[in-house]
């Protein structure tokens, strides 16, 4: 008789026999990350120019990028409240430009659905570029030069960080879609 | 099971066109709702504060812990780079101690005078008052082209709106939200602040305006002749009645036509703890028309034998 493929009952989240999915887990760890991620305020960085990336809204962007569909239309109601609360903007600016970013993600996956990693990282880049421009002129400030260069330094290096994210993401859907729940 | 990928692909299913079409309602919506906050927040600033300082309250223990951490590793990389450079400091030094010296000596002299100045004159002014509170800056907005650090004092400790935070090498900037244990700080980087400031050598008055980009601009109040050189010390004027007079603020760094760019003297990431000051002059920030009040229900209560007393700044 022909052994059994010791594989065959294994997926890449683990065994198929008796376990599957955590659905706390499965669809509440990209809220939990992105969430994480608008914390950046609280880091013991008292910057006196804006310098450090938007990690919030990049974590937001590659979720929805790299899983689309599994955070809701209305995703960015609370994220982008929360996100608000601490990061300085007025109130309703992440509500705002996150939510027109899941319609611009939408459109982009609605006519390309086979991409590659640099058209998303491309994606992300423009998307990232407008948000940041965008968020300044919500903030209301004048625009002079060295403020723009500093908005340009902050867009390098938030391109530069989008593909650590989207790795990052990567990981946490190995993890987000383990089989941990015993079933019967 | 929870890879819940949209389909688009709806064919001729009316029920899936009517799913798909309702998603992208809800995301329209849902952008609508962020411009409503949005105007509601530039209308009225102080609409969201309860929700911003309850934010801040609840972050505060992280960043206490984050703020920590930052003064450690600053210590490390000093003592790393102090190695190092321990000989040429030692000799920079000790030419300092002595001209500090002589400097000390001379501010010495100032002080003695000034005391007998203010005898001559009666002014009965305590100069260097006891902080309100004593804190740490915990967090800044630091992915933001607005300015704001966050405080670890609050309500609980006696801080209100508006008043001035300092460090020991010169001011930082003014508390704009309260929460019980949290504040949050409007730092004099951010474009909406505006100091008035008098250059430390004379009465050359002056706005302190902030770039944003971690420099201030020096706008004279004399325009026409720019007599700012580079290196000149600016210090609070006073004006306003927010400001004790004579904190330190900047130093112009670069000249224009009709100003400077002054560099900040403080460093709001290398202080380890600030001071929260409460308002010089709390008279100077009421409405007038509330002064007025004030002054009309003075003048109805105070009987004429003690009317004499009127100084409003005790």
């Amino acid at each position: 008789m022909q052994p059994l493929n010791p594989k065959s009952r294994f997926d890449q989240y683990g065994t198929k026999i008796n376990r599957t999915h955590s659905p706390a887990l499965a669809y509440g760890i990209p809220w939990v990350m992105i969430a994480f991620f608008s914390l950046t305020p609280v880091l013991p960085v008292i910057a006196s120019a804006p310098v450090v990336p938007p990690l919030g809204f990049i974590a937001f962007l590659a979720w929805m990028v790299y899983r689309p569909g599994l955070l809701p239309f209305w995703a960015g109601i609370p994220l982008g409240l929360f996100d608000d609360m601490l990061s300085g903007q007025p109130i309703g600016s992440a509500v705002l430009l996150w939510s027109t970013t899941i319609l611009a993600i939408e459109a982009v996956e609605a006519r390309l659905p086979w991409r590659g990693f640099r058209q998303d990282w491309l994606t992300a880049s423009v998307i990232l570029a407008v948000y940041l421009i965008c968020a300044a002129m919500i903030a209301g400030v004048l625009p002079t030069a060295p403020l723009l260069i500093s908005i340009g330094l902050q867009l390098a290096v938030s391109v530069l960080i989008f593909p650590l994210m989207a790795k990052l993401v990567s990981l946490l859907d190995q993890f987000r879609l383990r089989r941990w729940k015993e079933v019967g | 099971m929870p890879v819940a990928r949209a389909k688009r692909n709806t064919g001729f299913s009316r029920k899936a066109q009517v799913s798909v079409f309702a998603g992208y309602l809800v995301a329209v919506i849902a952008a609508l709702v962020g411009a409503a906050l949005l105007i509601i927040s530039i209308w009225q600033p102080s609409a969201f504060s309860g929700l911003r300082s309850a934010a801040g309250d609840a972050t505060s223990p992280a960043g206490n812990a984050g703020a920590s951490v930052r003064n450690g590793s600053q210590d490390v990389l000093d003592a790393i780079s102090g190695f190092y450079q321990a000989g040429r400091q030692n000799a920079r030094l000790k030419e300092e101690v002595e001209l500090a010296r002589v400097k000390l000596a001379e501010a010495e002299a100032i002080k003695q005078e000034n005391v007998e100045l203010r005898d001559m004159l009666g002014v009965q002014q305590a100069m260097t008052e006891q902080p309100v509170a004593v804190g740490r800056l915990i967090g800044s907005s630091s992915s933001s082209v607005r300015r704001f650090a966050f405080l670890n004092v609050g309500r609980r400790d006696g801080v209100t709106t508006g008043m001035p935070v300092r460090a020991p090498k010169g001011l930082v900037g003014r508390v704009v939200e309260t929460g019980y244990a949290s504040s949050r700080i409007l730092l004099l980087t951010d474009q909406n602040s505006v100091v008035p400031v008098r250059r430390a050598t004379d009465d050359l008055i002056a706005f302190a305006e902030g770039n944003a980009d971690g420099t201030l601009r020096i706008r004279p109040i004399n325009v026409g002749m720019n007599t700012i050189k580079e290196g000149d010390v600016f210090v609070t004027s006073g004006a306003g009645g927010l400001f004790q007079p004579g904190i330190a603020v900047g130093v112009a760094t670069q000249l224009y036509r009709d100003g400077a760019v002054a560099r900040l003297l403080t460093n709001p990431a290398a202080t380890r703890y600030v001071f929260v000051d409460s308002v010089w002059q709390p008279d100077a920030q009421k409405a007038p028309e509330e002064l007025l009040d004030d002054v009309t229900a003075n003048a109805e209560e105070v009987s004429p034998a003690s009317a004499d007393n009127t100084s409003g700044t005790e």
